[in-house]
């Protein structure tokens, strides 16, 4: 009988050598004359077990992982292809690995599990189910199934989907666009990274429930240039859809129309601010608009325009399907449905991590993560992206939730989690955020172009020891001056990382010699 | 459209003709031309700035607005080091440090012999293996100082036995 064996094929897998151990597998598998079949699925996610290949037998699917194409020989030795538990990089039944076992995966539920660009294997595993839900139902109804849920935008500013989804549904009859903010240019982050390359036609599926809701007929995925292998899935993915009559003139024959494109970024981490990105998509450099108009009333092209994050659209499908009860009975709070962190930097277990709202970040950081990859004590944890603040050791009970973390002055933001060994030197880490500032600000106000210049001036002189107390005034007032002056989010929340590092980590601002070591 | 762009000898050209009848279509022509050139040259500007009716100045403002975006040949290979958080909590300032010395360039530079460029990127999505690089299109995780010479060396030799 023919055995499969999944090998997976995600950004992560691949830098960790997945490619050479699918070819050295299909190889040893010639040379041997083994019945195996090769799937190339995504990822589950457990990124400090990849390439974590797993073999199916009649009891599930058993994983193994890390493995080196070096290790095969042995591990087809000691009975891989039997699901064999003796080997040292034995993990068991995949589903079974605590890390796994322990999340609530509604959105990630595919992930890992299936071929990518297999419209099939999406369909048995529930895919499309939501769609077919919404194309009978009103525009309204659709709006108000994701009201009812509870979804907030995942990709930073929390801001509820329905009520964004109402205005445009109601923004009158014309043309009217779904944009996809696919930039995900938060260090620590790469969730919209697995949706789009390990389950795409949930974001397609997504986009298109977004797309009958409030009549918009065509929808763009403003993908960053850093992904290509998005890329290349989505695309396929995309071609595949249309083929099958999931995208096109007549959506599954209903006579609704939805067409989808990806387009590319350059490397600007602003074209992730909505509006920037709009510009970016029209072809301009991406300066930030001012609000009002909203893009949902005035977006691409000056038409009313859903922009959503890729997690966002990627709920969609669930609530649809699931019905909005099922999604807004996890979480706490105003804080509905599940979260999707990834865990990043300086941890032992690094991946993602799907859990409903409410978790503790120690919790998570300690059961999950498994503390430091480095083994040296925890010293600080900067969540939400390079606009995030740095989190003291004090604070790492906060729950995961958006008002909670409000309350202590943080983000959860697109949900990165980045751990910090007590080797690190956060004086040069707000000295950082304040360098991204000036290489990423958009250049349209003052504060935030120039203000980032000087912020790492002040930093550098502060800890060059010239005039500590002085200068450490003069940039606490750069940052008041930054958070009233700036436009938008850029300007506006370079200051938290940097005053966390103040508040909370003083003493790495003391000059170099005085410093702890 | 015109000439399919698969056929058209002026890679410029064929980015127009692909993309030209599309709304916001300066930035898909930008990555074309980049794509097949290498980089963007100077009098590719004026053929773009023509066909998308905008100034030469609307061009180069794009252009030089974009990080990804480059208006000289780059090396051979072009190396990139992630230089963003995650990556930074497990060693990225010092692998940065060495890929310069072993290099021997700087950010944004090329070596005289056209083989490396050397360039920064702020994350590569692989944050929870990082250190990250890319060469070529190729991301690498857990990036050691020793892993980086390892590769490179691999592509030095690579160079040669192609002459
Ligand atoms: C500087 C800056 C960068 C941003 N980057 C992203 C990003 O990479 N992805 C994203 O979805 N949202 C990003 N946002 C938030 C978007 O402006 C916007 O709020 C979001 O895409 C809306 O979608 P949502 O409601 O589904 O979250 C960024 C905002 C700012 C100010
Ligand atoms: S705050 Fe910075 S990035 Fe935002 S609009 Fe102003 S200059 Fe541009
Ligand atoms: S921070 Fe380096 S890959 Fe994300």
């Amino acid at each position: 009988m023919t055995v499969r064996v999944f090998v997976p094929s995600d950004t992560t897998a691949l830098a960790m050598g997945a490619d050479a151990v699918a070819r050295e597998l299909a190889a040893l598998a010639d040379r041997r004359g083994l019945d195996l079949e090769l799937v190339r699925n995504g990822s589950r996610g457990l990124c400090w077990l990849e390439p974590l290949i797993e073999v199916e037998t009649t009891g599930g699917r058993v994983a193994y992982g890390p493995v080196a194409a070096a290790d095969l020989p042995a591990l087809l030795d000691a009975g891989l292809l039997e699901g064999a538990q003796s080997h040292p990089l034995c993990q068991g039944l995949v589903e079974q690995i605590p890390y796994l076992a322990c999340q609530q995966r509604l959105t990630f539920a595919r992930i890992g599990v299936i071929d990518p660009l297999s419209i099939e294997q999406y369909r048995a595993h529930g895919g499309f189910a939501g769609l077919e839900r919404a194309l009978p139902m009103a525009p309204e109804a659709i709006v108000e199934e994701i009201k009812t849920s509870g979804l907030r935008g995942r990709g930073g500013a929390a801001f509820p989907t329905g009520i964004k989804w109402d205005t445009v549904r109601k923004a009158g009859e014309g043309q009217k666009y779904i944009v996809c903010n696919a930039d995900e240019g938060d260090s620590g982050t790469f969730a919209d990274r697995l949706v789009m390359e390990c389950d795409p036609y949930m974001l397609i599926e997504g986009m298109t429930i977004a797309g009958l809701a409030v009549g918009a007929t065509r929808g763009y995925i403003y993908l960053r240039s850093e992904y290509p292998l998005a890329q290349r899935n989505l695309n396929i993915a995309i071609e595949r859809a249309r083929a099958a009559a999931y995208l096109g003139d007549s959506v599954l024959g209903s006579g609704r129309a939805f067409h989808l494109e990806v387009r590319l970024g350059a490397g600007a981490y602003i074209c992730g601010e909505e509006t920037s990105m709009l510009e970016s998509l029209e072809g301009r450099r991406g300066l930030v608009r001012a609000k009002p108009p909203l893009p949902a009333l005035e977006g691409l092209f000056g038409l009313p325009t859903v922009v959503n994050n890729v997690l966002s659209l990627a709920a969609v499908p669930f609530i649809l399907d699931r019905g909005a009860q099922a999604y807004a009975d996890c979480g706490v709070g105003r804080s509905r449905g599940t979260l999707p962190v990834q865990l990043a930097g300086n941890v032992l277990r690094g991946g993602l991590v799907e859990l409903a709202f409410g978790v503790t970040l120690r919790e998570l950081m300690e059961d999950f993560g498994g503390g430091t990859r480095s083994g040296r004590p925890l010293r600080a944890v900067q969540v939400g992206g390079p606009l995030g603040a740095y989190l003291p050791a004090a604070q790492w009970d906060t729950p995961l939730d958006y008002e909670a973390f409000a309350e202590v002055g943080a983000v959860l933001g697109h949900g990165g989690v980045v751990l910090f060994d007590d080797t690190v030197d956060m004086g040069e880490q707000a000295r950082f955020s304040m360098e991204f500032c000036a290489v990423e600000s958009c250049g349209k106000c003052t504060p935030c172009r120039i203000g980032s210049t000087r912020g790492v001036e002040v930093i550098d002189r502060i800890r060059a020891g010239d005039r500590p107390e002085a200068n450490l005034s003069l940039l606490d007032e750069l940052c008041t001056t930054m958070v009233d002056g700036s436009l938008c989010a850029m300007g506006s929340m370079t200051p938290i990382p940097v005053q966390s590092v103040m508040k909370y980590f003083a003493e790495d601002l003391r000059p170099t010699d005085n410093r702890r070591r | 459209m015109t000439v399919p762009s698969a056929t058209a000898s002026d890679p410029v050209q064929a980015a127009l003709d692909t993309w030209q009848n599309e709304p916001g279509a300066l930035l898909p022509v930008l990555h074309a031309v980049q794509d097949s050139v290498g980089y963007i040259p100077r009098e590719a500007i004026a053929a773009i700035a023509d066909a998308l009716r905008l100034t030469r100045a609307e061009v180069s403002g794009v252009i030089s607005f974009y990080h990804h975006f480059r208006t000289t040949p780059p090396g051979r290979h072009t190396v990139e080091v992630c230089r963003a958080e995650a990556c930074q909590a497990v060693g990225a300032r010092q692998l940065e440090a060495h890929a310069k010395t072993r290099l021997g360039l700087d950010y944004h530079e090329t070596g005289a012999d056209g083989q490396f460029s050397l360039e920064p990127v702020y994350c590569l999505g692989n944050c929870a293996c990082g250190p990250s690089i890319r060469i070529g299109g190729a991301v690498y995780g857990r990036v050691s100082e020793a892993r980086f010479d390892e590769l490179l060396t691999g592509l030095d030799t690579r160079a040669l036995e192609l002459r």
